[in-house]
């Protein structure tokens, strides 16, 4: 069975309706299991109310009662040219990092706007943050119409603002459709309540996301996740990110530097002379120096730099903010170094973009920053623009993610070895 | 790659993950269809072996057919089995009656802090799918446990793209799940790629048959003709009713599952 199936998560300022417009979309489009409408009828009359359908997501006891999405959470639905998993995130700022848990897994984004409430603190906050996650494929949706009176001017109004604020991070959407999530508007259905819109219904727009396909002639690149000794040979596990690997091909090991060759690629219950991107294998290699977790291994030319000094653009989401000075954690894919915060070249508001200090000396909760690491040990890094897979970030203090972000350039260093 | 290649792909990246960082880790195994896929999926990850324990936790009231595939298959795929019971509430009579909850409880979650606390696994892979329940729906990869095994999911961590926990001192366990994002129909599509063996619980005789089980007091069947897996398959595709509509323990309330789960449960 050949089968697309394409990752959006649903963003937006707190009580906007996200939960509400999928569960409407799930509902239209006949998603789930009978029995699930039921119980979410029995539980709204419970709590006195009409059937709740964000309660098809909201599944904690928690949630119902506050009307609120506490934690993200994923389910399948079918158009009839995609299938789609729905990642529902948290509109409360207090639940940012679940938000971005949710975020972080998908490839299109659903933005909403409350019509009659208007742009808010998290719409552009979560638009930012859709923006450095490298999420390009962006429907923004201005619901609750009802509550307008289905006043195209409104509908205008929101919309010019939403696609200015999206031009200054050079995000542009594929569409911005006006709806009621509660009465079903232009859901699956064109409404006839807003006959002066032309645009396409909600279901359908999702059909233009256009999935984003890896670069064919990428550079191999294979972050090492573990070294699993079997039948008298020592085989690298790991996955391609980028890529593809045949037998006998010239390998480098980084940071290290040494040159090495594949002697097999190995999969159980397959004969494999190559892997492709995507693929988790294991490789066994001519030669191998104490090969270890959170080693890259790359084809000799188009090599990465290996820095121990990094510029990025990170999120910081603890309530106790980052100092500059501060001591932390850094994971780029497999590898984990201890990193060293020199300096915030710039410390943002991620809801409404000011830079609030240039040079500055705290990253507060929920802030951006733009910064420059000093690692511990030289890593193999690529700028997010050109390998996502070796240019994101997060940061760790103590056991605990604190910190994500993106890596913008790499500083060539005297402890870089090419 | 097809969609079943890159789940799969995407579970044997989380399950090298899980073993790189603890070795001392486990793998729960029902012996139902989704625990048997990621025991199927965890041999590929490592070339045919599983190079850490798999516990079955044994209620006593598993289907006879349940004993038959797990003791054939321990050997045929050479298990080192580790069984988890609770042998003092099975003595003193525990059942269903008892109430779901409760028996659930003792039967299971308590039998499994039991053999935790013995062995003292860092992390636990199970093969929870995100489609199965709502609850279930709002978990992560990798989850975080203190040591009364309570679910902290007001609170969970922070997981980013494929970053995942990477074990806090305080936690007691991790439990990892790896088939997280798979649904029913993929692990049917699956189970008949990889001509994979199953219960044959699962199949269809005089007009019925399993599509979850586990305790046999707890399990109805459903009404189906579906007799093998291409039938199980146009089955779900157009059915309406819910994967556990036959499984007791999601009925009873509707946060029941929830209150089983933050105490503990699977």
């Amino acid at each position: 069975m050949k089968k697309n199936v394409i990752k959006l998560v649903f963003v937006g300022h707190v009580d906007h309706g996200k939960s509400t417009l999928i569960g409407r979309t799930l509902y239209e489009t006949n998603s789930l299991p009978k029995e699930k409408y039921d119980e979410v009828k029995q539980i709204s009359a419970e709590l006195g109310k009409d059937a709740e359908l964000a309660y098809l997501t909201d599944y904690l006891q928690e949630e119902r009662e506050r009307n609120i999405t506490i934690d993200t959470t994923q389910i399948h639905f079918k158009t009839r040219k995609n299938n789609y998993v729905i990642i529902d995130a948290p509109g409360h700022v207090q639940f940012i990092k679940n938000m971005l848990s949710g975020a972080s897994q998908a490839e299109a984004a659903v933005l909403l706007v409350d019509a009659q409430e208007g742009i808010k603190e998290q719409t552009r906050r979560h638009a930012y943050l859709i923006h450095l996650l490298g999420i390009e494929n962006l429907i923004v949706v201005v619901n609750k119409m009802d509550l307008v009176g289905y006043d195209p001017d409104r509908f205008y109004e929101i919309k010019t603002d939403m696609i200015d604020f999206m031009h200054r991070l050079s995000l542009k959407p594929i569409h911005v459709i006006p709806t009621s999530a509660r009465s079903g508007e232009n859901i699956t259905k064109t409404s006839s309540k807003m006959s002066w819109y032309g645009g396409p219904v909600f279901t359908d727009s999702l059909d233009h996301i256009k999935q984003n396909k890896q670069n064919p002639n990428a550079p191999f690149r294979f972050p090492v996740q573990d070294v699993f000794f079997k039948d008298d040979r020592n085989i690298v596990l790991g996955r391609v990110e980028v890529g593809s690997v045949e037998r006998n091909q010239q390998l480098l090991v980084l940071p290290d530097g040494y040159n090495t060759s594949v002697r097999e690629v190995v999969r159980y219950g397959e004969k494999r002379k190559s892997a492709q991107a995507g693929e988790s294998i294991g490789i066994v290699l001519e030669n191998h120096n104490d090969i270890k977790r959170g080693m890259v291994l790359t084809q000799q030319d188009q090599i990465p730099i290996v820095s121990d000094e990094v510029d990025g653009t990170i999120f910081w989401m603890d309530e106790d903010p980052l100092h500059r000075g501060d001591d932390l954690t850094l994971q780029c894919s497999t590898q984990v170094a201890s990193c060293h915060l020199r300096a915030i070249e710039q410390r943002i508001d991620s809801s409404t973009l000011h830079i609030l200090e240039e040079n500055g000396k705290i990253i507060g909760p929920n802030e951006v920053g733009k910064v420059i690491f000093k690692l511990a040990k030289p890593i193999v890094f690529e700028p997010f623009s050109q390998v996502p897979e070796l240019g994101r970030l997060v940061l760790r203090r103590g056991d605990s993610v604190y910190g994500a972000g993106i890596v913008n350039s790499v500083q060539q260093t005297a402890s870089e070895k090419r | 790659m097809d969609y079943l290649s890159q789940l799969e792909n995407r579970s044997i990246y989380i399950i090298r993950e899980a073993y790189s960082q603890f070795r001392n880790i486990a793998l729960l195994w029902s012996i139902g269809k989704d625990s048997t896929t990621l025991l199927w999926i965890v041999r590929k990850a490592f070339f045919g072996e599983i190079p850490f324990p798999v516990i079955h936790i044994d209620t006593g009231y598993k289907f006879r057919e349940i004993y038959t595939f797990r003791d054939r298959f321990v050997k045929e795929w050479n298990l080192d089995l580790v069984m988890s019971r609770n042998d003092a509430a099975i003595e003193k009579g525990m059942s269903k009656e008892c109430g779901h909850l409760e028996c659930c409880n003792e039967l299971k979650t308590e039998a499994l802090k039991k053999t935790l606390s013995e062995r003292g696994y860092k992390a636990l892979l199970l093969g929870i799918r995100r489609d199965e329940h709502g609850i279930r729906a709002k978990e992560r990869y990798f989850s975080p446990r203190d040591a009364s095994f309570s679910w902290d999911y007001q609170n969970q961590p922070a997981e980013l793209w494929d970053y995942y926990a990477s074990g806090d001192k305080s936690d007691h366990h991790l439990r990892v799940h790896p088939l997280l994002h798979w649904t029913e129909v993929d692990i049917w599509q699956y189970v008949k790629r990889e001509n994979m063996p199953v219960v044959d619980l699962y199949f269809a005789r005089d007009g019925r048959r399993y599509r979850s089980i586990g305790c046999e007091p707890c399990c109805e069947p459903v009404p189906s003709s579906a007799k093998n897996m291409r039938m199980i398959i146009r089955e779900l595709e157009k059915s309406r009713i819910a994967e556990r509509s036959g499984r007791a323990q999601d009925k009873e309330d509707p946060y029941t599952m929830q209150k089983l789960r933050s105490l503990g449960y699977m």
